[in-house]
């Protein structure tokens, strides 16, 4: 009898400190993440910039998880929202002389006042249809910047759009933007580690795992969907307007079909579903480009390569890598 | 002795067919009762049209004195009248507490704000959460496997981990459609076991089933339907026996011995 407790004990503990190895896995892709932003801040240089860009998609691509890995659905016209967003603030700094933040507050406020009048109809569809319809928003949104010129200039795009700051300090320094990007992509992603593990976040990852049985558990489907597609509209926002910010410029090519694809990749690569994987999977796929740059030519080729073998290795993305490393890899 | 749910003269309709055909029955609250009857009886539409997943094409469902009719299946749940799925439906992407947690949807709240700053009455909430989820997968057996991904459970477990996740919305009425199809003989008396227990705690319990050991062994009360209507009524004892069901079971061949007797899996239509 006491062997037996003993050794049931025993067991218990080895699960235990296999629970906790795991759980300290699970953070080493964030750690990583993390890491790259300290190094480029402390080596300075152009790489600077290059991971400023890389924390603003983290943004867009932790409300894309939301709503796509949390809640299942798929959206191609995000980028519709970061463009309504961003034009605001564009427009609203340089014609009509706003300060950012209030800019910015209102160009996120317009993207959830088109979201909801878009996501209300739109979400009642699913699969390719609710894809086909959201990549439709994203190329209207691409058409009116480019046609509307009185507002947007067009092609042309509108310059002199002031840095980030509030109550007449400025970012000026490339550090600067990076140091407070890195805030910003921090709350960013904490917020949504807040919400996947809070009764909003289950409802959500129960519409994803089967409607039936989250409306049979009283879970009104529509509403989270819909919730579910403002909050990944508002990361949008966010993310929209700091890039006009950031870079003093805007125009329609910045909102076009490639930052779609280009967040996709990041999603993928860094692991859908996941807390950490947006995040280290923007940086990471903003940096690869900048790493082939020796390969000249084959650059391109090279970043194919290294996706189709990040693809086979890791398919559940990155920020699950630490579960083939604890061998508790599942096909 | 008060009807907890009363179906009336329920019919449903796809095009030519009847699935359901004027059924009327009443569950008797605090009672365990039973929807038996042959493949393509329409049980499975019935329990579709009492849980709103689809409308029908005329009569009445009330539910504690509410007219149910053709409510949206969150509506009917919201009232107290939980479902689980003859296919196991779970949230494959949540652990095995999680998936009970989500099954306190209907009595927690706290949306976006909550989520964010998580203020103390979300956290104590949480709490109550926590602790009836781990409650109910202790009563269903599930203690031991509570933070293991839901996917990687045997499928005897997924079912009571289904029914657990139900029993978290404190229904009145529990409806369990076919809960014993796929499991083995020793996972058919666990469950049993589970159900006779959920009826103790006080949740009426409707359940359609091919088990008849588990029917014998769980329902106070039979209802029988074939092609749709509704031919016998009554307690387990008077059902074994009714040539009417008998007939409907075996087509009429001697079988009554096989219904009479050792009451294992009797039924030849699966």
């Amino acid at each position: 009898m006491r062997l037996h407790a003993t050794i049931l004990q025993l067991k218990a503990m080895t699960a235990q400190q296999s629970g906790s190895r795991r759980r300290l896995l699970a953070w080493l892709p964030g750690v990583i993440g993390v890491a790259i932003v300290l190094y480029t801040f402390i080596g300075g240089g152009y790489l600077v910039s290059v991971v400023s860009f890389g924390l603003i998609y983290a943004l867009f691509v932790t409300g894309l998880n939301l709503f796509m890995g949390y809640t299942g659905q798929v959206s191609f016209g995000q980028n519709a929202f970061a463009a309504i967003s961003g034009y605001m603030s564009a427009v609203l700094t340089t014609t009509y002389g706003w300060g950012v933040a209030p800019a910015l507050a209102c160009g996120i406020a317009a993207t959830l006042v088109v979201a909801l009048v878009v996501g209300y109809p739109a979400l009642r569809l699913k699969g390719h249809y609710l894809a086909m319809a959201t990549l439709a928003i994203g190329l209207i949104a691409y058409e009116v910047a480019v046609q509307w010129q009185s507002v947007t200039q067009g092609y042309m795009g509108i310059s002199g759009i002031p840095p980030l700051g509030v109550f007449g300090y400025e970012i000026t320094s490339d550090r600067g933007n990076l140091a407070f990007l890195a805030l910003v992509a921090g709350l960013g992603v904490g917020a949504a580690a807040l919400i996947r593990h809070s009764r909003l976040g289950r409802a959500m990852t129960a519409v994803a795992g089967s409607e039936d049985a989250a409306r049979a558990l009283g879970i009104d489907v529509a509403r989270y969907k819909l919730l579910a597609f403002l909050i990944a509209a508002a990361y949008a926002g966010l993310a929209g307007s700091l890039f006009v910010h950031v870079v003093g410029f805007v125009s329609p090519e910045v909102y076009g079909l490639h930052m779609v694809n280009l967040a996709f990749t990041m999603l993928y690569v860094g692991g859908i579903g996941t807390i950490a994987g947006p995040l280290v999977g923007a940086i990471i796929i903003i940096l690869l480009p900048e790493t082939f740059r020796s390969f000249r030519d084959y650059q391109d080729m090279a970043y194919g390569a290294v996706l189709i073998l990040l693809l086979i290795y890791a398919p559940r993305g990155l920020a699950s890598l630490s579960d083939l490393w604890s061998g508790r890899a599942r096909g | 002795m008060t009807g907890l749910l009363l179906v009336n003269s329920l019919c449903k309709r796809f095009g030519g067919l009847v699935a359901v055909d004027s059924v009327s029955f009443e569950v008797i609250a605090g009672r365990v009762t039973a929807v038996i009857g042959p493949n393509g009886a329409g049980k499975t539409t019935l329990f579709n049209l009492i849980s709103g997943t689809i409308p029908p094409t005329s009569g009445q469902i009330l539910f504690a004195g509410q007219n149910i009719t053709g409510h949206a299946p969150e509506k009917v749940a919201a009232q107290g009248l939980v479902r689980t799925f003859q296919l196991v439906q779970l949230f494959q992407n949540l652990s095995v507490e999680e998936n009970v947690k989500v099954g306190c949807h209907l009595h927690t709240r706290g949306g976006v704000l909550a989520a964010l700053f998580r203020p103390r009455w979300a956290r104590e909430e949480e709490r109550a959460v926590e602790a009836n989820a781990r409650e109910l997968l202790e009563f269903v057996g599930l203690a031991d496997v509570a933070e293991a991904s839901a996917a990687t459970l045997p499928y005897g477990q997924q079912r009571l981990l289904e029914i657990a996740r139900a029993l978290a919305a404190r229904p009145k009425l529990l409806l369990l459609d076919e809960p014993a199809a796929g499991l083995n003989r020793e996972e058919t008396q666990q469950l049993s076991s589970v159900i006779r227990r959920i009826s103790e705690r006080g949740t009426t319990v409707l359940l359609i089933e091919h088990d008849m050991t588990l029917v014998m062994n769980t329902a106070d009360a039979i209802v029988v339907l074939d092609f749709g209507c509704k031919i016998a009524e009554g307690a387990p004892e008077d059902i074994r026996t009714n040539p009417a069901v008998i007939e409907a079971y075996l087509g009429g061949v001697e079988g009554i011995s096989s219904v009479t007797g050792d009451n294992r899996k009797v039924v030849a239509d699966e």
